[in-house]
C-alpha cells in the first residue's frame, strides 16, 4: 500500500509538470489555432537564457544575492520570451495567416529547429546548473500511517505546488482581465473578435508571450530538476499525450490530462513494465491517450467536433 | 517558345488520359530517364552517389508514400518513421531466418508488414481526425523505437542491438559499388512513382480526395471512409516500408533503431510540405531539397574558408535550416510543385504573355 501510494503521488507530482508544458500548448492552440510544436523549444531557450543570466548577472553587474540575481535573470529571461513572442508573431504568424492547420504545424517546427540552434548558439551547449534554492532532500510522509512512511521528494512537492498556483493564476488572468477576456474572445472566433474590434496581432503576442512565460516556469522547474541541456526541449513530447487527451482546447483538460498521464505513466511502469522488459514509460502515455481518444474523439474536455457539410 | 501545345490533337481517350499529354514534357522525362539511368553512374563521383544521390532516391520514394496519406488522404502522419523501421526490421528477419531469401522478394514482405502495422495504427483515423490523429501516430513512432530496442527477437538477439547485413546481390549480380546501388534503387523508384501515379489518377486515388477535401461529404455521396482510409494508410506504409527496407539494406548496410527515429518522421514530413502536398513530382522536389540543403549549410564555411568551430557550425545550420524552412512555407505554402507549375504555365506564354 506504502509503495503503490508512494507511486501514485510521484505520478501526480510529475503529472503536473507536464500539465505545466501542456497549458502552454493549449493557450496557443485556442487563440490562435497553431500546434505549437516549438513549446518544448521555448521551454529550453528560456532555462537556457535563465541559466545563463543567472551565471552572467554576478559576474557583470556584481549583485552578489543569490535572490536578487536570480531575478534579476528572471526578468531578464522573460524580457528575451516576450520579444521572441513578438518576432515569432511579426515575422512567421503573421505571414502566414489563413494557412492550413498542418502548414502553421510545420511552421512551427522550422522555429524549433531555429530556436534550438539559436539558444545554443547564444548560450552554449552545455549542460548548466539552474540552482533557484529548489530544496533538494526528500521528505517522508504519514509515518504514522504506514511502517516507514511514503517517500516523497520536496522537490517535486514545491514544484507541483508552482505549477497549481501559476494554473490558478492563469485562470484569474483568463476570467477577470478584461485583456483575459479579449483573448477568449479570440479563441472563440477570430472574425468575430476583430470585428469588434480586438486587435489580433497583439492578442497572438500577448498569447505567445504567456506561452513563454509558462515555458520558462516549466524549464525553470525542470532545469533545476535534470540540469540545463538539450534534452530539455524533448519534455514536449512527454506532454503531447496529455494535450491530445485532454483536449486541444481546454484549460483544465491540460491539467487533468497531465495528472492522468503522470499517474498512468508511473504505475504503468512499475505494475506493468516488468512484463515487457521495462522502458515502457514513453509510449504508454501515447497508447493511453490514443485508447481514451477512441471514445472521445476530441479529448476529455475539448469542444466537440461538428462535421457540417 | 518551345513549349507549345499548338497542333497536338488528341483522337482518341487513351492521348486524353496519358500522365505525360504534352509531348514535350515525355521528351523530357525521357531525357531525364537516360540522363538518371545512364550518364550520372558513368560521370558522378562516388561520394555524389553515398552522401546525395542515393539517400535522395530512397528518401523520396519514402516521401512519396507519405505524400499519398498526407497530400491525396489528407491524414496526418507523424509516424512515418515507424513503418519505415517496421520495413526494414521484416525484411532483415526474412533475411536471416529463411535461407536463400531473394532481396527484393526481402524487402517487398518487408512492405507487406509495414502494411499490416500501418492498417493497424490506421484504425483510429476512422474516429480520430486532424491534429488528434497527427498527435495520435506518433504512438506508433514510439512504440517502434522502444519495440525495435527491447525486443531482441526482432534484431535476432545482436548484442549490440544494431543489425547488419552484407553481400546483396540480385538475380546473381551483387550489389556492392555505390553505382549498383544507386541503380538498384532507381528501378525502385521509378516502378513505385508510376504506380503511384497511376493509383492517384484512378477511382481509388479520387476517393482518397473526396476524403480528404471533406469526408462527410465524401461520404455522402457513397464513398465508404473506412475502405479510403485504410486504403491509404495500407499503400502509404507499404511504399513506406519498401523505402525503409532499401534504407537499411542499401544505404545504411548496419542500422539501429536510431535511424529511424522521429527525426526521421519530421524530415519525411518536410519533405512533403516542402515538396508539395498532393503531388507525386513534389515528394521527389521536397526529397532533393532536404537532403542537400544540410549537406550544402555543413560545407559552406569550407569553400568559402571560414574558420569555425564544429559545435558552432552545426548549431548555426540548426538555424538556418529551420529559418529557411519557414521562410519557405511563407513564400510558397503550396510547395515547391506549385511554382514548378505556375512556371510551367508562364513558359506556355513566353515570351508574349498577353
Amino acid at each position: 500500500m506504502g509503495a503503490f501510494l508512494e507511486t501514485l503521488i510521484g505520478g501526480l507530482m510529475a503529472g503536473m509538470l507536464y500539465s505545466l508544458i501542456a497549458l502552454g500548448f493549449v493557450l496557443i492552440f485556442k487563440a490562435s489555432g497553431v500546434f505549437n510544436f516549438a513549446q518544448g523549444a521555448m521551454v529550453l531557450f528560456a532555462a537556457l537564457a535563465m541559466a545563463r543570466f543567472a551565471q552572467w548577472v554576478p559576474q557583470v553587474i556584481g549583485v552578489q544575492d543569490k535572490l536578487l540575481a536570480n531575478a534579476i535573470a528572471f526578468v531578464g529571461a522573460l524580457a528575451l520570451m516576450i520579444v521572441l513572442a513578438w518576432l515569432i508573431e511579426r515575422l512567421v504568424l503573421g505571414r502566414l495567416v489563413n494557412q492550413e492547420g498542418i502548414t502553421l504545424l510545420m511552421a512551427t517546427l522550422g522555429i524549433t529547429y531555429f530556436l534550438d540552434g539559436f539558444g545554443q548558439t547564444l548560450f552554449g551547449s552545455d549542460i548548466y546548473k539552474l540552482d533557484v534554492g529548489m530544496p533538494k532532500d526528500p521528505l517522508f510522509m504519514f509515518q504514522n500511517v504506514f511502517q516507514g512512511g511514503i517517500l516523497v521528494s520536496k522537490e517535486d512537492l514545491y514544484a507541483a505546488v508552482i505549477a497549481a498556483a501559476l494554473v490558478a493564476v492563469l485562470s484569474l488572468f483568463f476570467q477577470k482581465t478584461a485583456t483575459g477576456r479579449a483573448l477568449r474572445a479570440v479563441a472563440d472566433d477570430h472574425q468575430a473578435a476583430q470585428s469588434i474590434g480586438i486587435p489580433l496581432s497583439r492578442i497572438w503576442v500577448i498569447v505567445w508571450s504567456v506561452a513563454g512565460f509558462v515555458a520558462l516556469v516549466a524549464g525553470i522547474i525542470w532545469g533545476s530538476k535534470l540540469g540545463v541541456q538539450f534534452s530539455l526541449g524533448l519534455v514536449a513530447l512527454k506532454a503531447l499525450p496529455v494535450v491530445i487527451l485532454g483536449g486541444l482546447t481546454s484549460v483544465p483538460g491540460a491539467i487533468i490530462g497531465g495528472l492522468i498521464i503522470g499517474v498512468g505513466e508511473k504505475l504503468s511502469e512499475v505494475y506493468v513494465g516488468p512484463m515487457f522488459g521495462g522502458g515502457i514509460e514513453i509510449w504508454f502515455a501515447y497508447v493511453l491517450a490514443l485508447l481514451f481518444l477512441l471514445v472521445r474523439p476530441q479529448g476529455l474536455f475539448g469542444e466537440k467536433i461538428i462535421d457540417r457539410v | 517558345m518551345l513549349y507549345r501545345e499548338n497542333g497536338q490533337f488528341k483522337t482518341s481517350y487513351r492521348a486524353d488520359q496519358q500522365i505525360f499529354p504534352i509531348v514535350q514534357d515525355r521528351i523530357a522525362i525521357a531525357l531525364l530517364l537516360v540522363v538518371a539511368a545512364v550518364v550520372i553512374p558513368w560521370t558522378a563521383p562516388e561520394y555524389l552517389f553515398r552522401a546525395i544521390l542515393i539517400p535522395f532516391l530512397i528518401l523520396s520514394l519514402a516521401a512519396l508514400g507519405l505524400n499519398i496519406l498526407v497530400g491525396y488522404c489528407g491524414q496526418i502522419s507523424l509516424g512515418t518513421g515507424a513503418f519505415m523501421a517496421v520495413g526494414a526490421y521484416a525484411a532483415y528477419n526474412f533475411t536471416v531466418r529463411i535461407q536463400g531469401m531473394p532481396l527484393i522478394v526481402a524487402l517487398l514482405l518487408g512492405g507487406v508488414c509495414a502494411t499490416a502495422i500501418g492498417v493497424l495504427f490506421g484504425i483510429p483515423s476512422l474516429r480520430i481526425k486532424g491534429l488528434y490523429l497527427a498527435v495520435a501516430t506518433l504512438a506508433a513512432q514510439f512504440f517502434t523505437d522502444w519495440a525495435f530496442l527491447r525486443i531482441k527477437w526482432f534484431t535476432n538477439d545482436s548484442l549490440s542491438g544494431s543489425v547488419n547485413v552484407g553481400g546483396l546481390q540480385v538475380f546473381g549480380w551483387p550489389i556492392d559499388t555505390p553505382v549498383q546501388k544507386y541503380l538498384f534503387c532507381l528501378a525502385f523508384v521509378v516502378v513505385f512513382a508510376l504506380l503511384a501515379k497511376n493509383l492517384v489518377r484512378g477511382h481509388l486515388g479520387r476517393e482518397w480526395m473526396a476524403i480528404r477535401d471533406m469526408d462527410v461529404a465524401a461520404e455522402v455521396i457513397g464513398i465508404r471512409p473506412v475502405y479510403a482510409k485504410l486504403t491509404a494508410f495500407a499503400v502509404s506504409s507499404f511504399i513506406v516500408g519498401v523505402a525503409g527496407g532499401l534504407w537499411g539494406f542499401v544505404h545504411l548496410g548496419s542500422w539501429e533503431p536510431a535511424a529511424f527515429s522521429i527525426d526521421r518522421s519530421f524530415q519525411l514530413l518536410f519533405m512533403v510540405i516542402i515538396g508539395g502536398l498532393g503531388s507525386i513530382m513534389g515528394s521527389f522536389f521536397g526529397a532533393a531539397f532536404i537532403v542537400v540543403l544540410p549537406i550544402i549549410l555543413d560545407n559552406l564555411p569550407y569553400w568559402f574558408d571560414v574558420p569555425i568551430d564544429t559545435a558552432l557550425a552545426s548549431h548555426l545550420t540548426f538555424m538556418i535550416f529551420g529559418a529557411l524552412i519557414v521562410f519557405f512555407l511563407i513564400v510558397e505554402p503550396h510547395g515547391i510543385a506549385r511554382l514548378w507549375s505556375t512556371g510551367k504555365e508562364k513558359l506556355r506564354l513566353w515570351p508574349f504573355p498577353h
